[in-house]
């Protein structure tokens, strides 16, 4: 059976759960073997991890000579590895730098790309959700190698012991790969809330807010859940741009995304509509986000999302076995 | 730059499963405008704007003129327009590569902008393979720049963390919808657009052959599309009567999104 390559997203050697749901995604494929580019010190954990999900095989490639300089030489290392071991396909998430990492090596290996993809089945065949989840579009690759990145939480990873069997590779890098420099790096705050990108569960707020986040925080904390914004109140100032859904920020596809005081713009729609369940509260009646809601409410999320909180609170044991964010579930 | 359906139309595919243009008004990429707002700010604030040429660059339909125009009525001073009917169709490994061969046949710009991504395709590959083709440095999804010198420095909020990056010019960078409000073209500005040099290159005026590129030449191929079913209508309440709340409860409990019984639900 072919080798799947799975790009492994990680930090600090702590794989991030979309690493999970690739190596599930590539196990339909042929044969999973995740590529962990970072520190050596710090990749263990990273290996128990893969393994866990099915990885038959880890290479291990040191960065400790590319840390500092962003995509092009991870381009480097997967084109490298996929030139030795001619993968059936390279897996990757679509992230910002998944997929800038994605398509630089479709240029380099000559092979074709799909980005954003919501589900992969043997083909490979994805799936894609396109003008603002209007349409459903199956594609292939039909030249070169399939490289394709995948959304978080299109599928549930599914564990499976991996043989895991550990290769350490070594790429070699171009002056050029190393030409645009990390100077410095902030990371997030942490925050306490599980991460955008891979919350199972979403709460966001918008104008309605007024500015004040402390409903949409209350609700997101009570559910386990990841803050969200829209556009119109990152550009108002009252949160950061590292919240903001849609298309020129995050897209999610949680499980159940609660949008508050969020009109629905077809940009921010671009960003959420394929959550699995959408819950819209909202003043206007005419809001175009009630078109997409499973359950909309017409009302002011100030009032209703408090009293939600409340609510939850009085089912104390619904609460404290609220459902978490790691265990993705149907 | 890129000419796209406007978003906010009913977009739909053609039978051969490529976007259909022909349908939908089409228009500059919103976020493109900030590509051109960024590169003029630049020549603005530079030592000798006079000295600085900003190029508007799209590959794309005839209409798609209307692009170049828009970004020659914000300032830029010379369009360049590659159409093709060949050309139609082409995936982001394609039009990254018209892309390259153009901005070679220009000649040798300092700084190659874009938006962060199209706001139909939305890939957001396109400035990864356009700074790979040509062999740059590459600064994505900028959201603050500085240029001091031959020196570029962005930030970025990345995936996980907010990042300074640099390096030399040449370079390619793409900016995002933070990067900076756009100006409106003045009717001043309209006007002294329709002077400005506007040039028009086909695919071999770029050395490039009809099947490196366009449909029958992409990597990927839609196998098929569907047009999504409405979504079910879902319940509406409405929570004048304080029931909203409730409801949600009862939602979420009844889809299992919080566990254990919510028993007066």
């Amino acid at each position: 059976m072919s080798e799947v390559l799975v790009l492994v997203d990680h930090v600090d050697g702590a794989i991030r759960k979309p690493t999970a749901e690739l190596l599930t995604v590539a196990r339909r494929l042929g044969e999973p073997s995740a590529v962990f580019i970072g520190r050596t010190d710090h990749s263990a954990g990273a290996v128990a991890a893969v393994r866990k999900y099915g990885a038959a095989k880890v290479y291990l490639v040191d960065d400790s000579e590319i840390r500092d300089y962003l995509v092009a030489p991870k381009a480097e290392v997967l084109q490298q590895l996929a030139v030795k071991v001619s993968p059936a396909a390279i897996l990757v998430t679509s992230s910002f730098e998944g997929k800038e990492i994605a398509g630089r090596l479709a240029v380099k290996l000559g092979s074709g790309l799909i980005t954003d993809a919501v589900d992969v089945q043997e083909g490979p065949v994805t799936t894609q959700s396109v003008f603002a989840g209007n349409y459903t579009v199956r594609a292939k690759v039909t030249k070169g190698t399939p490289i394709i990145a995948v959304k978080p939480n299109s599928s549930a990873p599914e564990e499976s012991d991996g043989a895991g069997a550990v290769e350490e590779f070594r790429a070699t890098i171009s002056e050029s790969a190393k030409s645009a420099r990390i100077l410095a790096s902030e990371p997030r705050q942490a925050t306490g809330r599980p991460d955008l990108a891979e919350a199972a569960i979403v709460v966001a707020g918008g104008r309605g807010t007024g500015g004040d986040f402390t409903p949409v925080e209350k609700l997101a904390d009570a559910l386990g859940a990841a803050v969200g914004a829209s556009r119109a109140a990152v550009d108002s100032g009252w949160i950061s741009h590292a919240f903001q859904i849609g298309q020129t920020g995050k897209t999610v596809s949680p499980r159940l995304y609660i949008a508050g005081g969020i009109s629905g713009a077809i940009q921010h729609r671009a960003g959420m509509q394929t959550s699995k369940a959408i819950v819209a509260v909202n003043t206007d009646a005419d809001a175009p986000i009630f078109e997409l809601a499973d359950l909309g409410v017409v009302g002011d999320l100030r009032v209703v999302f408090p009293k939600v909180v409340e609510l939850l609170a009085g089912t104390a044991g619904g609460i404290s076995a609220s459902v978490g964010t790691s265990q993705p579930e149907a | 730059m890129k000419y796209v359906p406007d978003a906010t139309a009913d977009r739909r595919f053609a039978p051969n499963n490529t976007v259909d243009r022909e349908s939908v008004d089409g228009l500059l990429s919103e976020l493109d405008e900030y590509a051109v707002e960024q590169a003029l700010r630049i020549k603005e604030t530079s030592g000798n704007p006079e000295d600085v040429r900003v190029t508007a660059l799209c590959v794309g339909p005839e209409k798609g003129i209307d692009a170049v125009r828009k970004a020659l009525q914000m300032g830029a001073d010379i369009g360049v327009h590659v159409t093709d009917e060949a050309v139609a169709g082409s995936d982001a490994i394609a039009t990254s590569l018209v892309l390259a061969k153009a901005v070679e046949k220009i000649g040798s710009p300092q700084l190659v902008m874009c938006g962060m991504s199209s706001t139909d395709g939305a890939m957001g590959v396109v400035p990864a393979m356009l700074a790979e083709r040509l062999d740059l440095p590459q600064l994505t999804l900028a959201s603050v720049i500085e240029v001091l010198d031959d020196q570029v420095r962005i930030r970025r909020d990345g995936d996980v963390a907010t990042e300074d990056i640099g390096a030399t010019m040449p370079l390619v960078l793409s900016v995002t919808d933070q990067s900076g409000g756009v100006r409106y073209p003045s009717f001043k500005a309209i006007m002294a657009a329709k002077k400005k040099p506007l040039e028009t290159y086909s695919l071999s005026d770029l050395g490039l052959d009809a099947d490196e590129v366009g449909h029958s030449a992409a990597w990927s191929e839609v196998v098929g599309t569907t047009e999504r079913p409405p979504r079910t209508a879902g319940a509406i309440v409405n929570d004048e009567d304080g029931s909203g709340a409730m409801a949600l409860v009862g939602f979420l409990a009844s889809n299992k999104h919080i566990r254990g019984a919510v028993e007066h639900v």
